[in-house]
């Protein structure tokens, strides 16, 4: 077994034989012709055939790749029509007196040095494709045909690849390419992503692999010759896994979630850093039920200061559009290892000083958190969520607090959405005993279950001792559950959970008979959970 | 002779696609159109000559058109830029 590096161009798995291409590119010979006119005919002939070859392959691309993809062919097109180009070869042939061929190898390498020698990597990967314009007028000249067929299926290892010889390599057999050359925004790269093949460049090459068993692996930019049999095996698996996953996409996404008798709810994601939102997008999530704001103070040596909070909120709301964003005010307890806080040592962090109990006795670390979020609000749908309350008390304190804020800005004449939605998050048995009274004072409700389970029966989470103790279904979590919602709906309010139970699909016919509204759940579990949603009556 | 400056928004600059359709249409109209920018010109039917400007994104162009059809031919060029580049 060996393995060899790469840049990986594509994510996905191949597992299959190699095939090596090695180019055939054309031996050109110069050779003095006398008869300058037949030869200047023999050229706009091929021209033409390469031409009509280069319309097939543009309407084969189109079909299994999409117009943006098949565009390169068109403009290939377009520069074989080139005057330039054109010229430059009648000229080289009448004045030199040379073959057509050699007339257009030495203009095509000229044009291609010119392209390959300019500043923006878009131009220069351009060269390619001159050199492969006149490799097929070439090869029309000689009258061979260049194209590479494939007899079966193969991980496709090349020098380099022209964007023509992918597309005219017959789909269902391609597993993968490998290739020494090329950059990540080469057509090639292009192509196998759109084709969804996996694709590594930059890997050293031998012929010498032709033949032997491999494994592509685009996740980490590695080809695997002749992988042993555990390293088969993982692989493999990584292969099903993502098979699965991708049907499992292609069925639901873009789907609503509701159920077969018609109840919709939303369906949100939880993250817990701006560069989780690819997945949030990927997995086709609605929107976000829980954005844990504490990598803002985590990852740093100091308070985040209003602009660096600002700046994060709103790049998170704009990626997002139009669709909900709930924010969770600071949830950090002793227990987070934050310096700055000077939190000192507690014997019960779980129970002790932290999230808004720390918002409420330190408002100015409040403050600059709620003006960042205000004012991010401007920039997309931002909702805001308090997290551990247990009085009514609390939530006015907050409420005070956030009125001030917002007079401020006001008078600062900084925009913001005055009617944010703000809501608290029921994780504390006090919580649950008055949700009643709460829900008169908050827009809306999201359960934190694995707080609420913890508080609820009086069971550290983290205690691997307690481990059969802590049943996450226990009668007293769901019954909590269902007065939560009731009280919240009687109120008029909306209730979701944000908490680990929410992806919990065994349960997720139990929430929609309580009423549930919304469920957010970590990304890969989204469209596992609309599938439930979808399949239950 | 007619010209305009024309501030480039495409991302990719003068790439290839636009080039070439650039290149279809100053060769549907008489006049002769010539790109200007960086310090360099092309002749605009001239799709590699076009590509060798190096045109980004955020650069400002002169376009000159010369010929009979100079005002409308200008007027269309002036539209192709907006609409493509």
């Amino acid at each position: 077994m060996e393995i060899f590096y790469g840049k990986a161009i594509f994510r996905g798995i191949a597992i299959g034989k190699i095939l090596f291409n090695s180019k055939n590119k054309q031996q050109v010979r110069r050779t003095k012709i006398d008869d300058a006119e037949a030869e200047i005919s023999r050229f706009e002939k091929a021209k033409e055939e390469a031409s009509q070859e280069l319309e097939v392959l543009y309407n084969k691309a189109l079909k299994e790749v999409g117009e943006s993809n098949a565009a390169i062919f068109e403009v290939h097109s377009m520069m074989l029509e080139d005057d330039d180009f054109n010229d430059a070869i009648i000229e080289k042939i009448k004045n030199q007196l040379v073959n057509a061929e050699y007339a257009v190898a030495k203009t095509g390498d000229g044009l291609a040095d010119m392209f390959a020698n300019m500043e923006d990597e878009y131009f220069r990967a351009r060269a390619a494709d001159m050199k492969d314009i006149s490799e097929r007028v070439i090869s029309k000249l000689v009258g061979e045909d260049s194209s590479f067929q494939l007899k079966e299926p193969a991980i496709i290892v090349a020098k380099d690849l022209a964007p023509s010889e992918t597309i005219q390599m017959d789909k269902s057999k391609l597993l993968a390419f490998v290739t020494e050359l090329g950059s990540s925004s080469s057509h090639t790269a292009i192509l196998a992503r759109t084709m969804n093949l996996p694709a590594l460049i930059g890997v050293k090459i031998d012929s010498g692999w032709n033949g032997k068993f491999a494994v592509v692996d685009g996740y980490n930019g590695k080809l695997v010759i002749e992988p042993d049999k555990d390293t088969l095996a993982k692989y493999k698996k990584i292969q099903q896994d993502d098979l699965e996953k991708r049907e499992l996409l292609k069925e639901l996404k873009g789907k609503e979630t509701v159920t077969k008798g018609g109840k919709k709810i939303h369906l949100y994601a939880n993250i817990g850093n701006p560069s989780d939102l690819s997945s949030v997008l990927e997995n086709d999530a609605e929107g976000i039920g829980l954005f844990r704001s504490e990598f803002l103070y985590l990852d740093s040596d100091n308070f985040p200061t209003e602009e660096e909070q600002f700046n994060a909120y709103r790049k998170v709301a704009e990626t997002m559009g139009s669709k909900k964003v709930i924010i969770r005010t600071l949830d950090i307890g002793a227990d987070k290892q934050v310096g700055y806080f000077n939190l000192g040592h507690e014997d019960n962090p779980a129970m002790g000083y932290r999230a808004i109990r720390i918002c409420l006795d330190q408002q100015d670390i409040f403050k600059t958190q709620l003006r960042a979020l205000l004012r991010a609000s401007a920039f997309g749908n931002i909702s805001v969520m308090y997290p551990m309350i247990i009085s009514v008390n609390e939530v006015m304190q907050i409420k005070e607090i956030v009125k001030n804020v917002m007079e401020e800005l006001e008078t600062e004449g900084i925009d913001f959405n005055k009617n944010i939605e703000q809501g608290i998050m029921i994780e504390t048995p006090a919580a649950v005993i008055i949700s009643d009274e709460l829900a008169k004072e908050a827009d809306f409700f999201s359960i934190g279950t694995n707080d609420l389970t913890q508080y609820t029966l009086a069971a550290d989470r983290q205690n691997a001792k307690l481990e059969n103790i802590i049943d996450t279904h226990h009668p007293a979590v769901l019954r909590s559950i269902k007065t939560v919602i009731e009280n919240a709906h009687k109120a008029g309010i909306w209730a979701g959970i944000c908490g680990e139970l929410g992806a919990d699909t065994s349960l997720t016919e139990t929430f929609l008979s309580y009423g549930i509204d919304e469920l957010s759940v970590s990304p890969t579990f989204v469209l596992p959970v609309r599938k439930v949603v979808r399949d239950t009556d | 002779m007619v010209n305009f400056n024309y501030v480039i928004t495409d991302e990719i600059g003068i790439h290839a696609r636009p080039a070439g359709l650039l290149a279809k249409e100053a060769k549907a109209v008489s006049s002769r159109v010539v790109i200007k920018a960086n310090g360099k010109e092309a002749d605009a039917s001239k799709l590699m000559a076009v590509m060798g400007l190096g045109v980004k994104k955020g650069n400002e162009i002169t376009v000159e058109v010369a010929g009979d059809d100079e005002t409308e031919a200008a007027a269309k060029m002036e539209e192709f830029f907006k609409a493509n580049l």
